[in-house]
């Protein structure tokens, strides 16, 4: 038997009891067409240890789980405390379903509450949701909210978004005939231009930092924009040091959240984070968790809100989106409770400067220089003197990984690799990644 | 419940990573001052003793399916195998970079790969995507490939989804992201979509149906092959909703029933856990038509290797970051090779022979509307109780019982509905359990409404105020009070 508890001696009573000679009885509703073309799988049952050995082999398999990671692109190797992954997979979160019966999901929903706080927090705006799939849906569905704000029938976009992130969003937009108009970047200083910026605009979309690592100027974007919506898209590690976009008049803020104590898995699941001003609650998609009290009036949390969601308002809702990614909220909560305020700011720092070491090391071997000016947080672009398809192939046989130029060819950068540091990263590997690299430092 | 910000406070943070040559070694002047933050975010500084023991709290005020019976209807709240957990949790899967080239990623590639063909096979379809993440984003992709297949054949004007009004919410709400206007279909006396009144409604300005199968009332169609003919034969496609595949698992293949699209719920069906509402994932395979529509990249394999295939002109792009949530792949595909062929025939049988046991023990103590055959699941109605006892009022004395709730109010076709789905994996004895506790609370609607009415009296808060949430929302704590 594999996870069914049932005996043959309580089948056949159940049987008797409902009156069917058979569980093939139990079938007869589905068309006999139908069930005589059914096809099995044609694998076999196998054991546990069977099964266990069949995916350690495969796991084995990923070589590159082995290397050391200098990659981003908005999935990054952070360091997760020890407590973290040990709560989370208390079965009495990992195991419940969405909190529909708020008296017995307590413990969902204050985490949801203290994750939307966490995220208002970090994004410097008034309300948070409590998760969306990852960064790039995000993405995506803050542009549709514009437009259902704004109603003008266009977004302009930064081209220096992650090209995967673009990718999702193109596809919203066309399903939703959104257009688009592309925002060129200054090849300079790798931040985006806003000097020639297209009228009647729903909303203008940057991310910072950006695909190139550098962080976006957002001192005086908003003002610049005019009452179109500004969507920013932000890595939250870097919040723990950067001014955070509410502060520079953001009305909509997402980000990954992946950084936030989950493992990168191959890129899923992710977080999507997503913030915004209090003002467009109505517009917000996605689950919320509201402080309320119960009949004898002490504080609880239910689901708030919502009116806006698909169970009440059906097609008429703000989003489709149902399941989310609750437990990776929960992550993102525990993690930020085990490192604080004042912790992300020290891991923060500590990857601004593991990188800026790395980056004026590379800087100083001949042939590499820094492909822009603009500063960045830990992550870098830098030209190579020789093919980067070669350079990235013999960093991998020394065992590390860099993103791969055809990413950046894509965003009209060429000859160059990127480079993402975390406070992962030792002075031992940095040292080794130089050598790598033809320098000595 | 206490939050976070009001646990003690440590003075200082937690040292998680070393002090090493580089710390403050460059100056961060580099960034403008305007970009700096001005102090740390102000999330509390908490030690790790008070940090732990504070979630653990919160979990204690939770309930999941390794706490009791859950017979939420259509949410398949089986047993989640602990096999899938630790697997998923193996280093090889758990610490890969999604843009690690793939011929260092070959494992999880072919995990991917054969999962998509066990998925395939078990469809009965021609392809299959693992990029949607739930069920609703398996919806909405279905959607998109609705909309780029009539685009390219130059029938722009199909703009409209037909539902039978016992659809779930996410349905309409995912076609009407995807652009798509909606008609609903009613259902017919015994529950099932009112052929009539579909043929009436299929015209030109149709793009196709979405249909749930069994349906929400635990129902199956069954004349679905008439259904999904009408609908081809009007130049429509069929989407077909997978919450309720637990019914016939080892059985039938929705590929054999007219589906074009049909999502999984890995969260539901291969027993992947749902977190608290996600991650889950929401694969969708296809017929052969909408193949080239697919999501990129699509992994393919060439002999025993395996490569990202982004050379697809016709696809309507991606919808997830990257590969969909793959860590949920691997505890579907631990699943799918522990059950096996015989397994998966199993969970069929068990899951539908537990709903019919139950739906004939409550049809004595509860109105059952649509009397018959069920599937995985039944739905009863609360609204014959004495007293004016509702389905809510149920619900939350089933707590008291401790048990987890049936869904209520959906499907919205059952006055004072509960929509209760037992699972294979919950054994003769629990559904006997089950039964006998609603039984009693039948009885106590009768002898003493009020306990119903100011249940539930053993959880962790009382009833908890909807509407004052609803009124004056209060989303976040206020951390300018909390600063200390």
């Amino acid at each position: 038997m594999r996870y069914v508890p049932n005996t043959d001696a309580d089948r056949r009573a159940m049987l008797a009891a409902i009156g069917r000679p058979s569980l093939d009885a139990l079938f007869e509703d589905i068309p006999a067409a139908v069930r005589e073309q059914f096809r099995p799988m044609d694998v076999p049952s196998r054991s546990e240890m069977e099964v266990s050995a069949c995916l350690g082999a495969l796991a084995a398999a990923n070589v590159g789980a082995g290397a050391v990671p200098f990659l981003g692109g908005g999935v990054y190797d952070h360091y997760v405390p020890s407590a973290v992954p040990y709560v989370v997979s208390r079965s009495e979160f990992a195991t419940a379903y969405t909190p529909y019966q708020p008296e017995i999901s307590q413990g969902t929903l204050t985490a949801m509450f203290e994750f939307q706080t966490m995220v208002t927090e970090l994004t410097g705006m008034e309300i948070a949701n409590a998760s969306m799939y990852d960064g790039a849906t995000a993405l995506a569905e803050a542009a549709l909210m514009a437009e259902r704000v704004r109603g003008r029938g266009r977004v302009a976009v930064s081209r220096s978004l992650f090209p995967h992130v673009r990718r999702v969003l193109d596809t919203y937009a066309w399903a939703s005939d959104l257009p688009i108009v592309e925002l060129p970047y200054d090849g300079t200083s790798g931040r985006t231009d806003v000097d020639s910026l297209p009228d009647d605009l729903s909303a203008v979309i940057v991310q910072t930092p950006n695909a190139f690592g550098v962080i976006e100027s957002l001192d005086g974007l908003k003002a610049q924009i005019g009452d179109a919506l500004l969507i920013v898209s932000a890595y939250p590690t870097a919040l723990g040091l950067l001014n955070p976009p509410g502060a520079f008049g953001a009305d909509i803020v997402v980000g990954e959240g992946q950084p936030l104590g989950l493992p990168m898995g191959f890129g899923g699941p992710l977080l999507g984070l997503f913030a915004t001003r209090k003002e467009f609650i109505r517009q917000l998609p996605g689950r919320v968790a509201g402080r309320t009290v119960d009949a004898d009036g002490a504080v609880g949390y239910v689901m708030a809100a919502q009116t806006r969601e698909q169970h009440i308002r059906r097609g008429r809702a703000t989003s489709n989106i149902c399941t989310n990614s609750a437990l990776c909220a929960l992550t993102a909560t525990v993690y930020l409770a085990s490192v604080g305020g004042e912790g992300l700011r020290v891991i923060a720092k500590r990857c601004f400067d593991l990188a800026h070491v790395l980056a004026d090391r590379i800087a100083r071997i001949d042939g590499y220089e820094l492909a822009f000016l603009g500063p960045f947080f830990n992550e870098f672009v830098v030209r190579t003197p020789e093919d980067p398809a070669v350079v990235s192939a013999r960093l991998a046989a020394r065992g590390f990984l860099v993103t791969p130029p055809e990413e950046l060819a894509t965003l009209g950068v060429d000859g160059a690799l990127r480079i993402a540091v975390t406070e992962k990263r030792t002075d031992d590997e940095i040292d080794r990644l130089v050598d790598a690299l033809g320098g000595t430092g | 419940m206490k939050t976070i910000f009001e646990r003690p406070r440590s003075d200082r943070p937690t040292a998680f990573v070393p002090t090493g040559k580089a710390n403050g070694s460059t100056d961060d002047r580099r960034i403008d001052p305007a970009h700096l933050r001005d102090g740390a975010p102000r999330i509390p500084t908490v030690s790790e003793p008070v940090v732990v023991r504070h979630y653990t709290e919160l979990s204690k005020a939770n309930f999941g399916v390794d706490d009791g019976f859950y017979p939420l209807g259509s949410c398949t709240m089986k047993h989640n195998p602990k096999l899938n957990e630790a697997v998923a949790g193996i280093h090889g899967f758990a610490n890969l970079h999604p843009q690690t080239d793939p011929a260092l990623a070959q494992g999880t590639l072919a995990l991917l790969h054969q999962l998509s063909e066990l998925l395939r096979k078990t469809a009965g379809m021609s392809a299959v995507s693992l990029q949607p993440v739930a069920g609703a984003h398996g919806e909405l992709t279905g959607m998109f490939l609705f909309k780029r297949y009539f685009e390219e054949r130059g029938e722009a004007t199909r703009t409209r989804i037909l539902l039978p009004d016992s659809a779930h919410g996410t349905n309409p709400a995912s076609a009407s992201v995807a652009g798509f206007s909606v008609g609903e279909i009613p259902s017919d006396e015994r529950g099932m979509v009112d052929i009539t009144a579909l043929r009436a409604a299929l015209d030109e300005t149709v793009a196709g149906i979405m249909l749930t199968v069994p349906n929400t009332l635990g129902i199956f169609e069954e004349r679905i092959l008439e259904i999904t003919e009408a609908v081809h034969d009007a130049g429509g496609l069929c989407y077909f909703d997978g919450a309720n595949l637990n019914a016939y698992l080892g059985r039938a293949r929705p590929g054999d029933m007219g589906a074009d699209v049909f999502h999984f719920n890995l969260h539901k069906t291969l027993s992947t856990p749902h977190g608290g509402g996600g991650p889950g994932a929401g694969p969708i395979a296809v017929s052969e038509p909408l193949e080239p529509l697919l999501p990129v990249p699509r992994i393919e394999a060439d002999g025993n290797a395996f490569r990202l295939d982004w050379d697809r002109p016709r696809s309507i792009g991606a919808v997830h970051a990257f590969f969909g949530n793959v860590l949920v792949a691997v505890k579907a595909y631990a699943y799918l090779l522990r059950l096996g062929d015989e397994g998966l025939r199993e969970v069929g049988e068990n899951a539908v022979l537990n709903a019919n046991y139950l739906q004939q023990r409550l049809k004595e103590s509860f109105e059952l509307p649509y009397d018959g055959l069920c599937k995985h699941e039944f739905v009863l109605s609360a609204s014959e109780l004495p007293n004016g006892v509702t389905a809510l009022d149920v619900a939350k004395r089933l707590i008291d019982y401790g048990i987890h709730p049936p869904t209520i109010y959906f499907p919205l076709i059952v006055r004072e509905a509960l929509m209760i789905e037992p699972t294979e994996t919950e054994g003769k004895a629990s559904l006997d359990a089950f039964a006998d506790a609603m039984e009693r609370i039948a009885g106590e609607a009768a002898t003493d409404p009020d306990l119903l009415r100011s249940a539930p009296h053993a959880a962790p808060v009382r009833r908890l105020d909807q509407t004052q949430a609803a009124r004056d929302p209060v989303l976040t704590y206020s951390l300018d009070e909390a600063s200390t």
